[in-house]
């Protein structure tokens, strides 16, 4: 029924930031044709009375009062930084350069 | 990139084509605490002091809805004339940028809370007054991003940097985006709708205390949509230009995005559907990514926040707590006041209605209200490049200001020394005015001995005087005023010495 494309894998991987080779790619796009057809198949179950849940417990509203308290100590999140610089978190260049 | 921005001049492009518009507007909302959790959200603290542990997406952290933020987008729709949804939720919004540090955004995609609704902003022509309906397609919840500190390369931007470092109090600060449908037959005064709309959404939002809207601080936002299209023909492809931080940029974006698509379409080219960089200093917009590539987002329902669904009875209770909409309070005022146009006008550009109106309400004379917000203040402001209310001046300041004036312990020109010791932060009117020993120079006795000096000074200045030349004598009042450091009353020195001198006017 369903068949995913390897480009369709590809485009995924990218959006993902993996990077994959072409064995991957066929060994990826197998399996995720298996869990599309799961899915069909609980489609095909639901009528179309049914819409799809998004939320297994019929709960809304959770919300909390606006009221402020204070965060984390700098140090504990700068000791849990991957690299830190000047009080900020350092991230690698963004962009190349074009 | 030198042809990037070739443009024809705007009333060329608009004999052509016909602009059709956009306008997406972020506003941070003024709540106490986050979106998901209980950081402060104070504006300008120190680097990654407003962070826990769910701002930061550290794993295992849940977010909960803050219901301020639920209840300030609901007002801003109801005021917006919106439906406001009976059930919606929020989208992961997923991408990976850095200023985001759960590698997604919390926002809402297809089920907006508040939907359809207008808003009628007033654009100033040669023939008077226009109105036009800008209609409004959605007013939706999310969250604000990190800032980032591009470092390294030549520029501080972007492109070039060696690396760059984030600050993540902002992330997480409650963000409402609203989304104008196509505004199209604008035609030439397509730019100054385009302001007028932000004006009066900033106007809406602050009578509504849902934000305090300085777009100086970022915390109200713009970005600009515009296409063209010959009449009659469809609507064209658009751009998208970001970065537009004041109410004269809105106005300049529209204006030189429809001069610089006119001058690709003429010379047979075609406009990329691509985000645009506006900048301040040259009031052009460079090409940022192309949107092609761009939007592939896989929003999907956020599994770890339920849904909203606002009881009808809640919708109704905080639509009794709208205030005055500003347009109809503008036309009020305007009534009430009973003054032209123009003065009216005057007061409505430099953003002082209701510093003006709170004056009156505080005791202050409409004339001396409107002669302090729009004269000195406003002047004051513009060259700070502020806002009139960011000057630190307030009503009841006014209000002590005139009545010191009116039983003369101080001066017009006191008075001003007053309002700059205000916005220099020393403190309240009396504050100043005993700090820096501001008084008026009443005393006669005083004055005439600065009088005597002048004139044993000046001998060839009396000389003219007393030979009839009595206009000379302002020669002598200034060289009192400044021996008094301008806190006398120019008017009576100037009755006293002529006194002294024997001579009448």
């Amino acid at each position: 029924m369903t068949s995913i494309t390897r480009a369709e894998v590809e485009h995924l991987a990218r959006l993902a930031r993996l990077e994959l080779s072409d064995d991957e790619i066929d060994h990826y796009a197998g399996q995720l044709d298996v869990i599309l057809q799961s899915v069909a198949r609980v489609s095909e179950v639901a009528g179309a009375d049914i819409p799809p849940t998004s939320h297994p417990i019929p709960m809304v509203n959770v919300f909390r009062e606006d009221i402020s308290r204070p965060g984390l100590a700098r140090e504990d999140i700068a000791a849990g930084a991957p690299a830190w610089e000047d009080d900020r978190f350092r991230v690698p260049r963004i962009l190349d350069e074009e | 990139m030198s042809t990037d921005h070739d443009t024809i001049p705007f009333d060329e492009a608009i004999a052509v084509f016909d602009p059709v518009l956009g306008l997406e507007t972020h506003v941070e909302l003024g709540t106490a605490s986050k979106m998901w959790c209980g950081c402060p959200t104070e504006f300008g603290a120190d680097a990654n002091t407003q962070v826990c542990p769910v701002c930061l997406g550290l794993p295992g952290s849940m977010p909960v809805v803050n219901a301020a933020a639920v209840e300030s987008t609901i007002r801003m729709g109801l005021a917006l004339n919106c439906s406001i949804a009976e059930w919606c939720r929020f989208a992961r919004k997923n991408y990976f940028y850095p200023d985001m540090p759960k590698d997604y955004q919390i926002s809402q995609y297809d089920e907006p809370l508040c939907f359809d609704g207008y808003l009628d902003v007033t654009v100033e022509t040669d023939d008077g007054p226009r109105e036009f309906r800008v209609e409004i397609e959605r007013v939706h919840m999310e969250e604000d991003t990190g800032k980032l500190t591009h470092t390294g390369g030549a520029t501080g931007r972007i492109h070039g940097a060696d690396y760059s470092l984030v600050d993540y109090n902002r992330a997480g600060i409650p963000l409402i985006e609203i989304v104008t449908k196509p505004v199209a037959g604008a035609g030439a005064l397509a730019p100054q709708v385009a302001r007028a709309y932000v004006t009066e959404l900033r106007d809406l939002m602050r009578a509504l205390g849902v934000s305090d809207v300085r777009m100086e601080e970022g915390s109200l936002r713009c970005d600009v949509n515009v296409s063209l299209a010959r009449p009659g023909e469809p609507w064209g492809t658009r751009s998208e230009t970001k970065n537009v931080n004041s109410l004269r940029s809105v106005e300049r974006a529209v204006h030189s995005e429809i001069e610089r698509q006119a001058h690709v379409l003429l010379n047979g080219g075609r406009v990329v559907q691509e985000t645009r960089h506006f900048h301040e200093d040259t009031g052009r917009s460079t090409s940022g990514r192309s949107k092609e590539q761009a939007e592939d987002y896989r929003y999907f329902p956020e599994p770890d926040l339920v849904p909203v669904a606002p009881s009808r009875e809640w919708v109704e209770e905080l639509r009794g707590t709208l205030p005055e909409n500003p347009s109809v309070k503008r036309a009020r005022l305007r009534a009430e006041w009973g003054i032209s146009d123009h003065d009216f006008q005057t007061i409505v550009n430099a953003g002082a209605l209701d510093l003006v109106e709170e004056s009156i309400a505080a005791g202050v004379d409409q004339a001396a209200a409107r002669k302090w917000w729009t004269g000195e203040l406003t002047r004051v402001a513009n060259d700070r490049e502020i806002e009139l209310d960011a000057l630190g001046v307030t009503p009841a300041h006014i209000a002590r200001i005139e009545a010191l004036l009116a039983d003369g312990s101080l001066s017009d020109k006191l008075a001003r020394q007053v309002f700059e010791g205000i916005i220099a932060g020393e403190g309240d009117v009396d504050a100043v005015v005993s700090g820096r020993g501001l008084v008026v120079v009443s005393d006669d006795s005083a004055l005439l001995e600065a009088i005597d000096v002048a004139l044993a000074e000046q001998p060839d200045v009396v000389e003219k005087i007393q030979g009839g030349k009595v206009q000379a004598a302002g020669a002598i009042v200034g060289a009192v005023m400044k021996a008094t450091r301008g806190q006398a009353d120019a008017a009576k020195v100037r009755t006293l010495l002529l006194e002294r001198l024997g001579v009448s006017e």
